[in-house]
């Protein structure tokens, strides 16, 4: 015989990594579904994905630095500031927000067939990144536009997107698993995302917040993320602030784990509660 | 080729279930103090199950409730499976824990080999997009891979017959061809173990014959194993040598299907009042908005009489203005064949337009029952003028017809569905010769 599967109640299966490896293409698929399906019967499409950001960018820039007169680091642009803050917020909000539904828009699928259920909410992480790389070609037209060219810094940006997808999945994770549970999260995630954009470093610089709360700011793991970013977009004028970025990384550290170990113990109750 | 593929040892599935509790005290009316202090109960529980991490649940009582207790059972390599038991009785619950969608509570199942489980047809279907798009997407999620599904996609495509329609969106199919590109993509998965639910309950009758067959040759051909759950007993007759009867929770019989299955349809809903509750039985289909079956009365019996009069009462709550519209009965044996129909929607008869919502109802009458003495599933049902089925009661509980006054007294054979009398003409001289007789008689 090839393989036994056991069942057994309470028992965390042993295989539970090798079938998600074998359900790749599975999240592969859901990701190009939910892609697939989005634009469908609108009359722009695709141009939805550009023009969304593109004009949070303009309202910011409006508000922050023409009305507020919050100053920019150094010369920069605000444009690229703001741009350069809203790629991995927006990134993060749409993880946010689109995972915690996730399971609940796919109940059907719950409840008929077996599958790691991580696959549903990362898949929806994926999608949050296909927008992400479309930002990102607005925010190089932007710099072409600006005529600013990047240093050596954008060689370290790899590793604060690695970092902005892992401090996303953590807390998507664990809202994602209480939202079955507890549907009370479908309200509350849309208050937490909006509240975020003005706490997090979006629409203004994180050197506007005094040198002593800092740290403390830095609880907040998208304030390291976002600084990360600019300081390897816009250069030396974003300077990062090293405590800073440890206490968003191990924040951001403890949320992945808590929100992997949280999500594998509701999940064999899923298909029960949904 | 006898080894255990499917061992089921002491499985145990408990639910907690919420319920408003019927503590009223000496009035028939809730107060409104009663109100509070019930939902200041339950209010407090929830935050304290949220605090534990727990189920919430609605209610202010809970209740545990065994889907399923203690069930036994083993399933060879090779060898088809039929399971069957009435609403409720664990049947679901436990193709749910077969397919790793749900945990048990107690006990444990081992699964030697690559499961797929079809429990219901066209799973994550997404309407926006295309036959071919779909045919990939169901694919994946049933656990094919993608170059799986490119392998047998011209197969899968011809088997559905929608070639034509490949690209364009599934909502814009026919609803027959919907189900058949659906059973099209999990006919061409090839697991070790088949878990199947009642998927062919849906689509023409010739497609499910195609289905059927098909459902025959994996299990036959390919050696591969497979569990089936259904109601009709007509096709897990024909399909499952053996079967597991599931009732309350728990194996009632285990064994060859033909003794399960009769030892089963002897025990079903037998009506020996007059009055049925049509509302409270399941439906397969119907039951919509428009208008409900709510009561059978019958007028002569049960038990009802052969050769005898028979009338029958149906009661039905319309909910909107309805035209046209005719009831029927249907008599039909265990293996689910229909012998009788009594309608009303015949060109002479009468289909009146129900105008305003309400209860009415309508009486059958039919001079002579031809039914042969026997036990009979009944279908009770009701259309409209435009064809649609209103509401559809089907074979959900039986009526035993009994010898009526003029019934031949000699030896009934079972199974002898309609006995009808019939015009007679005796020659009474003594025949001498049979050829003789015939040239006379002509």
């Amino acid at each position: 015989m090839t393989e036994a599967i056991l069942i057994e109640p309470g028992r965390r299966e042993r295989n539970y990594w090798a079938d998600l490896w074998r359900y790749r293409e599975l999240l592969r698929v859901l990701a190009w579904r939910d892609l697939a399906v989005r634009y469908k019967q609108t009359i722009i499409g695709l141009a939805w994905a550009i023009i969304r950001p593109f004009l949070t960018m303009l309202v910011f820039t409006a508000i922050f630095s023409r009305l507020a007169k919050l100053p920019s680091d150094g010369a920069t642009p605000y444009a690229l500031l703001v741009f350069a803050g809203m790629l991995p917020w927006t990134f993060f909000a749409a993880a946010l927000s689109e995972a915690s539904n996730s399971l609940i828009n796919n109940s059907h699928l719950i409840s008929k067939v077996y599958f790691p259920r991580l696959i549903v909410p990362i898949a929806t992480v994926a999608v949050a990144f296909v927008d992400f790389l479309i930002g990102f070609c607005i925010m190089i037209a932007l710099m072409v536009w600006y005529g600013f060219a990047p240093d050596w810094r954008i060689l370290a940006l790899p590793f604060f997107i690695v970092f902005a997808i892992l401090a996303s999945i953590g807390p998507a994770l664990w809202v994602t698993a209480l939202n079955v549970k507890y549907r009370d999260f479908r309200y509350v995630i849309p208050f937490v995302v909006q509240f975020g954009l003005y706490v997090s470093p979006v629409g203004f610089s994180s050197q506007v917040v005094p040198p002593a709360w800092r740290a403390l700011y830095s609880l907040n793991p998208m304030v390291g993320v976002i600084d990360g970013f600019r300081w390897c977009i816009l250069g030396p004028e974003s300077e990062l602030y090293p405590p800073g970025l440890l206490v968003s990384g191990l924040v951001a550290a403890f949320f992945l784990w808590f929100g992997f170990r949280y999500f594998r113990k509701t999940e064999r109750s899923f298909a029960d509660l949904i | 080729m006898s080894e255990a593929v499917i061992t089921v040892e002491n499985l145990s599935k408990r639910y907690l279930v919420g319920r408003l509790s019927e503590k009223r005290g000496r009035s028939d009316y809730l107060a409104l103090r009663d109100v509070i202090a019930r939902g200041a109960a339950s209010a407090s529980r929830k935050a304290l199950d949220a605090l534990r991490g727990r189920q919430v649940l609605q209610g202010d009582t809970l209740e545990e409730f065994w889907a399923l207790k203690d069930v036994n059972f083993e399933v060879k390599q090779g060898e088809v499976l039929g399971v069957i038991g009435r609403n409720g009785a664990g049947k679901s619950t436990l193709l749910k824990i077969l397919s790793r969608i749900t945990e048990p509570t107690e006990g444990r199942v081992v699964l030697r080999g690559r499961v797929a489980s079809l429990l219901e047809v066209g799973t994550g279907f997404h309407p926006e997009l295309t036959g071919r798009e779909n045919i990939f997407l169901n694919g994946a999620i049933l656990g094919m891979t993608q170059l799986e599904i490119r392998k047998r996609f011209d197969e899968i495509v011809s088997f559905a017959e929608v070639e034509k329609f490949l690209d364009t969106p599934v909502k814009r199919y026919s609803s027959g061809m919907y189900v058949r590109l659906a059973f099209a993509v999990a006919a061409h998965l090839d697991p070790e173990i088949l878990v199947v639910d009642e998927v062919l309950a849906v689509g023409d009758a010739e497609f499910q014959k195609k289905c059927l067959g098909k459902m025959n040759e994996v299990s036959r051909q390919e050696g591969r194993t497979v569990l089936f759950v259904s109601h009709n007993i007509g096709t897990l007759k024909s399909l499952c040598p053996t079967a597991v009867w599931l009732d309350g929770g728990k194996i009632r019989r285990n064994g060859p299907s033909a003794a399960v299955l009769n030892e089963y349809l002897t025990q079903r809903r037998l009506s020996q009042t007059p009055v049925v509750d049509l509302d409270r039985l399941p439906r397969q289909y119907g039951g919509e908005s428009r208008l409900r079956l709510e009561k059978l009365e019958w007028m002569s019996g049960p038990p009802l009489r052969h050769g005898e009069p028979m009338s029958v009462r149906i009661y039905l709550r319309a909910q909107s203005p309805l035209h046209d519209v005719s009831v029927g009965v249907g008599f039909s044996n265990f293996e689910g064949t229909r012998l009788l129909t009594y309608e009303t929607d015949f060109a002479d008869n009468n289909r009146p337009n129900l105008v305003a919502p309400g209860l009415y109802a309508v009486k059958l009458v039919a001079d002579s029952l031809p039914l042969a003495p026997d036990m009979y599933a009944v279908d009770v049902g009701c259309r409209s003028g435009d064809f649609h089925s209103l509401d559809y009661v089907g074979a959900a509980f039986q009526v035993e017809v009994i010898s009526g006054a003029r019934t031949p007294g000699t030896i009934v054979r079972k199974g002898a569905a309609v006995r009808l009398p019939c015009q007679s003409e005796w020659q009474m001289e003594r025949v001498q010769d049979v050829a003789e007789t015939i040239e006379a008689v002509n």
